[in-house]
């Protein structure tokens, strides 16, 4: 069966501005894929894209079996899209709201009734049925909007930083419901910020200013950057952080409270490059090796770029 | 279908929850009547009036007498003084001085002709033309009186009437001549443009301001579905609106509604549809609600000039009457005075309909064009 989402070489400009540029990827059926990168990364950009309400200057994408550049209507039937701003009318109640989104995607009255009726149970807002959306919590809204893009039930699904702004219990378990989503054979597609987020998806495309970095697997992603993370303990934090800078195969050197976090390229073990640059000046008490992160593995991949263009 | 009644249903919630929204839309209509009911008076009656009386003779104060009685004129006080009269009119005392010469009695006793000068205050073109042919007209009326008197006293046979040729104008449809009568109807299409135009131009400007439209578009809802969801509701807030007008113009106002209701307000319909559309098409241009705001009031004026609700339509310069064809109040006026005031049929008004029916598909039309499921 084909790939609910392939991108072949998209681009999207604004004026002078690229903010996608070539873009390549596919997401399969039942993944969760996230998309990491700082604000103006072309993200956003590129979900609108595939949603088919931004056209794209270049490059063509096929979502649920349609080109969103010639069929973008037959792709909107098929999709579900919830963004930063919860776009609920918050002149109505939860209810309301639901009913609505449910009428505009064309569920018949039975349907509706039906869907509707669950979606409040399941999503626990039935108590708050009749309460208008503008008085709801964050996280209660960021509940609301997720269940009215899903009420029409659509195998893929477009989440636009959908935890922005939400507080941390509920961040963990609109993930949960993420991941209970995608089991029942929904694709979903994040963009996100957190780096701990991204840790959750099946697979990651890593972006900054519009290009693709990476993509794989989270796992992936950081072994294919062979880098190595150490906690190191030193009785002169500043002159240690110093000292460990100055060497070809370290990456960063960050100070973490009174502990350096230090990241090594190319699989050099970062214990002992820390005892042997520090052992006869600054001196280390304690050094242990940790498991890097996907931010570890993405800012490795910005540093990358940073050197490259430095040497030409 | 199902997709425009979610629009329609939901626009219906939020206008009944907006409660400034809703004390706009029966608060406006009520207001804006009072005010141009009782402001937009043509009426002239009890002109203030000063009398320099130089003659002091019976029939000078006949005349003055006569004045009077005819209700047009309120005499506020004698002047001894061409002086007087400018202090009089400068200070807005008078507006209309009557001067009577010395010996205009003798000079009528003895046949003469006797001249009487009116003196109006020009910067009210509307109280000049009332002033001047009324006391024109009252003149002529002695003149005929005088002339068949003497005629009797010099013993001629009085079987030859005392005017020739008689025109006797009769009003049809506003016998009274009441501005009110006139004004009323008028500002039903007035008012309905105003607001509808208002309410469809805020109502995408606002999704867009909320965000709510990026949600919109990226559902497979079809643009004819959402311009006619938005507009639906309207309809009704529209009838609302007009038959509010047209109970209190006939409570306050006294305004007949001469037609058939079922006409006026089957027609109304594509009305006040079209003023929706053009709101819609206004609101596809803005991209916050002050903008939409703003082309609402922009297009007023136009609306108030030329479509004759203030200036005759017959009497403006062909340019300005081809200009006034596109905007539906020029047609509609035709359509709510010729029902309220004359009884019009359908029949009568067919031109007005295929014009309001044009206006209005080819608002939709464009309205649905321009408003792309594109966020750029």
């Amino acid at each position: 069966m084909q790939d609910p989402v392939i991108v072949e070489g998209l681009s999207r400009c604004f004026g002078d501005l690229v903010a996608v540029h070539d873009l390549s990827f596919e997401v399969h059926r039942g993944e969760i894929f996230g998309m990491l990168g700082p604000n103006g990364a072309g993200k956003s950009t590129t979900l609108r894209m595939l949603c088919g309400i931004l056209d794209p200057s270049g490059g063509r994408a096929t979502v649920v079996g349609f080109d969103v550049g010639t069929e973008p209507e037959r792709v909107k039937q098929r999709i579900g899209y919830m963004t930063q701003r919860f776009s609920l009318y918050d002149d109505l109640t939860v209810e309301e709201n639901l009913r609505f989104y449910a009428g505009i995607y064309g569920l018949s009255r039975r349907e509706r009734r039906a869907r509707v009726g669950d979606a409040l149970e399941r999503s626990g807002l039935a108590a708050r049925r009749n309460q208008l959306s503008g008085t709801l919590s964050g996280g209660w809204k960021q509940r609301l909007a997720l269940v009215c893009a899903t009420i029409h039930e659509p195998p893929l699904l477009f989440l636009d930083e959908p935890t922005a702004g939400v507080d941390p219990v509920n961040r963990r378990e609109f993930w949960a419901h993420i991941h209970r989503i995608a089991t029942g054979g929904t694709t979903v597609i994040v963009t996100t910020h957190y780096m701990d987020e991204a840790e959750r998806c099946h697979r990651l495309a890593l972006m900054s200013r519009g290009t693709l970095l990476d993509i794989g697997s989270p796992e992936e992603v950081i072994e294919r950057r062979r880098i190595r993370i150490a906690l190191v303990l030193s009785p002169d934090v500043a002159a240690a952080v110093e000292v460990l800078r100055q060497h070809p195969a370290v990456d960063e050197v960050a100070p973490f409270g009174d502990q350096i976090r230090l990241a090594t390229l190319g699989g050099i073990d970062p214990v002992v490059l820390a005892h042997d640059l520090l052992d006869g000046g600054p001196g280390v008490r304690d050094a242990r090796e940790i498991a890097p992160n996907v931010e570890d593995a993405f800012v490795a991949i910005v540093h990358g770029e940073a050197r490259q263009e430095e040497h030409g | 279908m199902n997709r425009m009644w979610a629009i329609a249903w939901k626009e219906l919630i939020q206008v009944r929850r907006d409660r400034l929204t809703m004390a706009m839309m029966v608060g406006i209509p009520v207001l804006q009547l009072l005010l141009f009911g009782y402001a937009i008076n043509t009426d002239v009656r009890d002109i203030a009036t000063v009398v320099y009386d130089q003659d002091h003779s019976a029939e000078s104060r006949g005349f003055v007498r006569r004045m009077q009685a005819t209700g047009f004129y309120d005499l506020v006080g004698p002047v001894e003084s061409y002086a007087e009269i400018g202090v009089a009119l400068r200070s807005r005392k008078a507006m209309v001085a009557l001067v009577v010469p010395p010996r205009f009695g003798a000079d009528v006793e003895a046949g003469r002709t006797a001249h009487l000068q009116l003196v109006v205050d020009g910067s009210d073109p509307q109280v000049v033309a009332s002033a001047t042919d009324t006391a024109m007209s009252l003149a002529a009326a002695r003149s005929s009186t005088l002339t068949v008197e003497r005629l009797e006293r010099l013993g001629l046979p009085t079987s030859i009437p005392s005017q020739l040729i008689a025109m006797q104008p009769t009003t049809w449809y506003n016998p009274d001549l009441r501005t009110a009568v006139f004004i009323v109807p008028g500002l039903v299409g007035v008012i309905l443009t105003m607001t509808m135009v208002m309410f469809t131009a805020m109502a995408i400007a606002r999704e867009r301001e909320r965000g709510t439209l990026e949600q919109l578009i990226v559902s497979p809802i079809r643009r004819i579905e959402l311009t006619s969801g938005k507009i639906l509701p309207y309809i009704a807030v529209g009838y609302l609106q007009m038959t509010l007008i047209l109970i209190v113009g006939s409570l306050v106002f006294d305004v007949p509604i001469v037609g058939s209701i079922q006409l006026l307000y089957g027609l109304s319909a594509f009305f006040i549809a079209a003023n929706l559309a053009l709101g819609l098409f206004f609101s596809t241009l803005a991209k916050t609600q002050q903008q939409a705001m703003q082309m609402s009031f922009f297009f007023l004026l136009p609306n108030i000039l030329l479509s004759g609700f203030m200036f005759p339509w017959d009497a403006m310069p062909a340019p300005a009457r081809w200009l006034s064809l596109v905007l539906p109040l020029t047609h509609y006026l035709r359509v709510i005075r010729g029902v309220t005031l004359k009884g019009s049929s359908l029949f009568e008004l067919r031109y007005e309909l295929i014009w309001l029916v044009g206006l209005l598909t080819a608002l939709m039309v464009i309205a649905s064009l321009r408003f792309r499921k594109k966020l750029d």
